[in-house]
């Protein structure tokens, strides 16, 4: 469990960057409706670490995020590849405790 | 054993019969072997008025044949010789045929009035004509100058605008009572006649010329109704002549009014030799027009590889946009048929003259005129001999007749393709308009027939959606609009309001440039951050290995030796790869995120600022040295750049912009491969617009000649803004362009002449622009709130991102490659 960001640092409908501890990176996102989830922020086409800093919002009413490198888009609540359903990111368990956003890792 | 298929003619139905037997002759029957007179490969004649527009041969060109093709250019057939089966060219080779075709095409008439043969007069047939007549053009000197057409029918219109082009006054005489009088009646020619005046051609008609004379430089037209004119140039086209001289050698029949006589399968009475195009005279006629040419062309190659194809009735539909005046004439035009009776709609305000012809009974469409407004034209020409839908004047007035087209109606006349042809193609799963040309071909000849094409993929239910994306079933235009008269301000109250769902990468960034073009702050206020893509929200752009790139704005190319050493100096200390673009400035490459700020706060303290090449937003306005250094300058191109490139800096369109200022017609700037390129000339600037590199190179347009300056960027402020309003999303100018309704001619009715009254609204619309610009980078260093988004993690804001890596490569630092997708199951 790591706490790594107050609710408010997450702008709604976009994402951020945080390290873990283990040195991986999770990309958090906080939809307008006021959910949080969290992915690996590792673009699996690309192998950038920028999958925090694409676009939220929602396909057919699955919340998404679309990577900023090629605009492939990742289910925020499984991490399937829209376009590509073999391909996958990884999900961490997140919750909002107090105001904090804590990540299972 | 292969046999040899010899074309005489390389014009346009020539090169067609050629086209046509490659497509069909799979085996390789034939070995084909085309002798053209012209020096140059086919082209495009019925487009040929356009060459004025940019003396680009290389754009009329027809599609090469393949290598297998042997093309002998610049060396005419001089004589046939039937009995042994041979041509002789000019150069002397002589060839044996199995197959002889001909397609020699016309040659200009010239009437016989004395002194048609001074210097100064000219025929308007090839590209050679033309460039005769601008050669002489431009050896006139200074001074009031004038033409004289000798002909008021579809050529002579066509030459008149050309001289129009090259800044001649045109003068037309016709020698029936109105202009065009094969294709139009005497309402519709009154109208024209109207209409070609108000366009500073004057129309000297009823009368004939009698002489002409030489006075010094100049030449004088004698009229037969007395009229003197004093011109400097002369064209005659007054109608061509088939060229039959050649078979009339060779002993093969010519018809009445000359042409090589063919039977129905286009073959003269030597079963070895065939005749196709103007100088074939079938069914005891010559046609004038490329698509019946092109029937025969088709007819000919079945024939060759076996078929039993023969020329039935030919389409002499005429649409032309004629110095921007449409004429459209069709069928029965002068309702020559027994007891035809006629509706007129002649419309004196908005200038328009609409005829139908129907049968004696009103029941079946013969034929109908349009004059001034031509829109009708695709759905009303397959409907002649058939039955009228609907009441007639409603048919005029613009009624919708599509639904009741019959399958075998021909909707493209050029192509011969007929409305089951394109209902088949659309069923196959053409979903558009560049689909269905690919697929049947219909609408790539003279192009009139697209609107009708739209109609139909629209009847079959599978018109192109609209909708920018699954959240707005709006288009870009439509949301622009909301956008711009309802005051939204916000992404969340729009979707609210005129969308559904939460949007996407689709919906928001495309509403972030709406807000901004329309006056909306600055692009990472509030809520609007979060519509921006990466490269928008981070003022950057981003590469492949997540780092991004830095791009000051060097308006014009222009930089002093200081600043140079200040992007040196930064580039040095944050240790950026550095390359010199090609829109004439410096990327500075690999900057981390939260490096971003640091670098800017320097540039920005040394002057620099933001300069948009992540923004769908105009980049460079590249220019040439201009006329301060250069010898053959005639205009300080780097002033106007630099002062464009200042006025037009972060204005957010559909796409990227981009410009080019050229000091002469030598054109270093390359300003016509640009959105908008502007060159300069003796007395001002010209002004091209809709140019493309990239993907889809096209040459940029004329849209006007010699304006000075502040015309010039009026003109361009409204041109700017009217494609800010209604492109589509990702729409660069030039398909823009090409999807406008009337392309260019319509543009510049709209903001040149200002037909739609919009002009000072555009205006208005780009005078805020210049009025509340500021530079984004400043913004962003000026405010803590959007400082703060510039960090590398939310938990750890300063920590270099670890996987980020370089390596060195000739003296500087590249991304380390990420190797391949990583795929977790
Ligand atoms: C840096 C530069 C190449 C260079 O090293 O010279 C460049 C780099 C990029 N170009 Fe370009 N183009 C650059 C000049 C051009 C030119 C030449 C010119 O402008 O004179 C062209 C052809 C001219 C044209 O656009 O009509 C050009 C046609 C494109 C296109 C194709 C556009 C099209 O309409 O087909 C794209 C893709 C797009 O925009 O969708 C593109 C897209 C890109 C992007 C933005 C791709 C991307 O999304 O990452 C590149 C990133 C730039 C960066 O990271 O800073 N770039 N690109 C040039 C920057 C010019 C500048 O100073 O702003
Ligand atoms: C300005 C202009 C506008 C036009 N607008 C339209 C329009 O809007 N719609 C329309 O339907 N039509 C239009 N036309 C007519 C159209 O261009 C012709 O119908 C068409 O080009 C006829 O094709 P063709 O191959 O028969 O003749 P051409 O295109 O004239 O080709 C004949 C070729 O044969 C060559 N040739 C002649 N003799 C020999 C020889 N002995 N050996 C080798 N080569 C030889 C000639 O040099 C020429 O290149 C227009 C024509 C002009 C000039
Ligand atoms: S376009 Fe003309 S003025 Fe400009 S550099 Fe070239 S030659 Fe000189
Ligand atoms: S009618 Fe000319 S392209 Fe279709």
């Amino acid at each position: 469990m790591t706490v790594v960001c107050a609710l408010s640092d997450l702008l709604p409908d976009r994402g951020a960057a945080a390290l873990l501890p283990s040195g991986e990176q999770v990309a958090l996102f906080r939809t307008g409706a006021g959910e949080v989830f969290a992915l690996s922020n590792i673009d699996p086409f690309s192998r950038a670490a920028v999958l925090s800093r694409g676009i939220v919002g929602d396909l057919d009413g699955v919340p998404v995020v679309a990577s900023p490198m090629h605009k492939q888009h990742f289910d925020l609540r499984t991490g399937t590849c829209v376009e590509d359903r073999a391909v996958s990111v990884r999900v961490y368990r997140v919750r909002v405790e107090a105001g904090q956003v804590v990540v299972a890792a | 054993m292969q046999k040899t298929l010899v074309v005489v003619g390389n014009g346009m139905v020539g090169h067609r019969l050629v086209a046509a037997v490659r497509e069909r002759d799979r085996a390789g029957e034939w070995r084909v072997v085309v002798f053209g007179e012209e020096a140059r490969p086919a082209y495009d004649r019925v487009a040929l008025t356009s060459y004025v527009d940019d003396w680009d041969a290389g754009r009329l060109a027809l599609a090469e044949h393949d290598r297998d093709v042997e093309v002998r250019l610049g060396d005419p057939v001089v004589s046939i010789d039937r009995a042994a089966c041979t041509v002789t060219s000019a150069s002397g080779a002589v060839l044996g045929y199995d197959a002889l075709v001909l397609a020699t095409g016309s040659y200009p008439f010239v009437p016989p009035v004395p002194g048609h043969d001074l210097p100064g007069c000219h025929v308007y047939r090839t590209i050679d004509d033309l460039d005769g007549i601008r050669d002489y053009a431009s050896r006139i000197r200074r001074g009031r100058r004038a033409a004289l057409v000798v002909g008021g029918g579809l050529l002579g219109l066509e030459a008149a605008k050309a001289l129009r082009d090259l800044g001649l006054s045109p003068h037309v005489v016709e020698l029936a009572p109105w202009l065009m009088p094969l294709q139009v009646d005497a309402g519709g020619g009154a109208l024209l006649r109207r209409l070609i005046t108000d366009l500073d051609v004057t129309v000297h008609a009823g009368t004939g010329t009698k002489a002409i004379e030489r006075d010094g430089e100049r030449l004088v037209a004698k009229l037969g109704n007395g009229t003197e004119l004093d011109v400097d140039l002369v064209v005659f086209a007054a109608g061509v002549r088939p060229r039959d001289s050649l078979a009339a050698a060779a002993g093969l029949a010519l018809g009445e009014r000359g042409g090589v006589v063919v039977d129905s399968a286009c073959r003269t009475d030597d079963p070895h030799v065939w005749a196709v195009g103007e100088c074939a005279c079938v069914g005891g006629r010559v046609h004038g027009l490329v698509a019946p040419g092109y029937a025969m062309a088709e007819v000919v190659a079945d024939r060759l590889l076996g078929g039993t194809a023969t020329f039935a009735e030919a389409d002499t539909a005429t649409k032309l946009k004629l110095l921007g005046v449409d004429v459209a004439s069709f069928g029965d035009a002068h309702a020559r048929a027994e007891g035809a009776l006629e509706v007129v709609l002649n419309d004196a305000v908005s200038g328009s003259y609409k005829k139908l012809v129907l049968s004696d009974d009103a029941s079946t469409l013969l034929g109908g005129v349009l004059v001034g407004d031509a829109s009708a034209y695709a759905a009303l020409r397959p409907l002649v001999g058939r039955p009228v839908p609907v009441d007639p004047v409603g048919l005029l007035a613009g009624a919708e007749p599509a639904g009741t087209l019959p399958a075998d109606a021909q909707v493209c006349s050029c192509h011969a393709v007929t409305r089951a042809a394109v209902d088949g193609a659309i069923a196959e799963g053409c979903a558009d308009v560049p689909a269905l040309k690919a697929c049947t071909k219909a609408g790539t000849g003279c192009g009139s027939c697209v609107p009708m094409l739209k109609r139909l993929l629209g009847e079959a239910g599978v018109v192109q959606s609209k909708a920018l994306c699954e959240h707005f079933t709006q288009s870009r235009v439509e949301l622009f609009e909301i956008v711009r008269t309802t005051g939204v301000r916000t992404f969340s109250d729009l979707v609210a309001r005129h969308g559904t769902g939460r949007g996407c990468d689709v919906c928001k960034p495309a509403v972030a440039s709406m807000l901004a073009s329309t006056g909306g702050g600055h692009v990472l206020d509030g809520e609007q951050a979060a519509l921006q893509d990466t490269n928008d929200h981070f003022l950057a752009n981003l590469q492949r290995n997540g780092t991004y790139s830095v791009v000051p704005r060097i308006p014009g190319g222009e930089i002093t030796p200081h600043r140079l050493m200040v992007i040196a100096q930064v580039a040095q200390d944050y240790g950026l790869y550095t390359k010199i673009t090609g829109g004439q400035r410096i990327d500075l490459f690999g900057a981390r995120v939260e490096d971003l700020p640091a670098i800017w706060r320097r540039l920005v303290d040394a002057g620099f600022e933001s300069g948009h090449a992540y923004g769908k937003a105009l980049r460079t306005v590249k220019s040439c040295v201009g006329s301060t250094w250069c010898r053959y300058g005639v205009q300080d191109s780097v002033r106007m750049a630099i002062e464009l490139e200042l006025r037009y800096r972060g204005l957010r369109s559909p796409h990227k912009i981009k410009a080019g200022v050229s000091g002469c017609a030598r054109e270093c700037a390359e300003a016509r491969g640009k959105d908008f390129g502007v060159i300069a000339t003796e007395h001002g600037w010209n002004l091209y617009v809709a140019g493309n590199g990239g993907f889809t190179p096209r040459h940029a347009q004329l849209l006007v000649s010699d304006v000075d300056s502040a015309t010039l960027v009026r003109l361009i402020d409204r041109f700017l803004m009217f494609y800010v309003r209604t492109a589509d999303r990702l729409q660069r100018t030039s398909a823009w362009l090409e999807s406008l309704d009337g392309g260019l001619d319509h543009l510049r009715e709209v903001i040149v002449d200002d037909t739609l009254g919009v002009c000072a609204d555009l205006e208005a619309a780009m005078a805020r622009h210049v009025e509340s610009y500021s530079d984004e980078w400043r913004g962003v260093l000026d405010d803590p709130d959007k400082l703060a988004r510039f960090t590398s993690f939310v938990n750890a804001p300063g920590a270099p991102d670890p996987t980020v890596t370089f390596r060195e490569e000739r003296g500087q630092r590249v991304p380390v490659l990420l190797g391949v997708p990583e795929v977790v199951g």
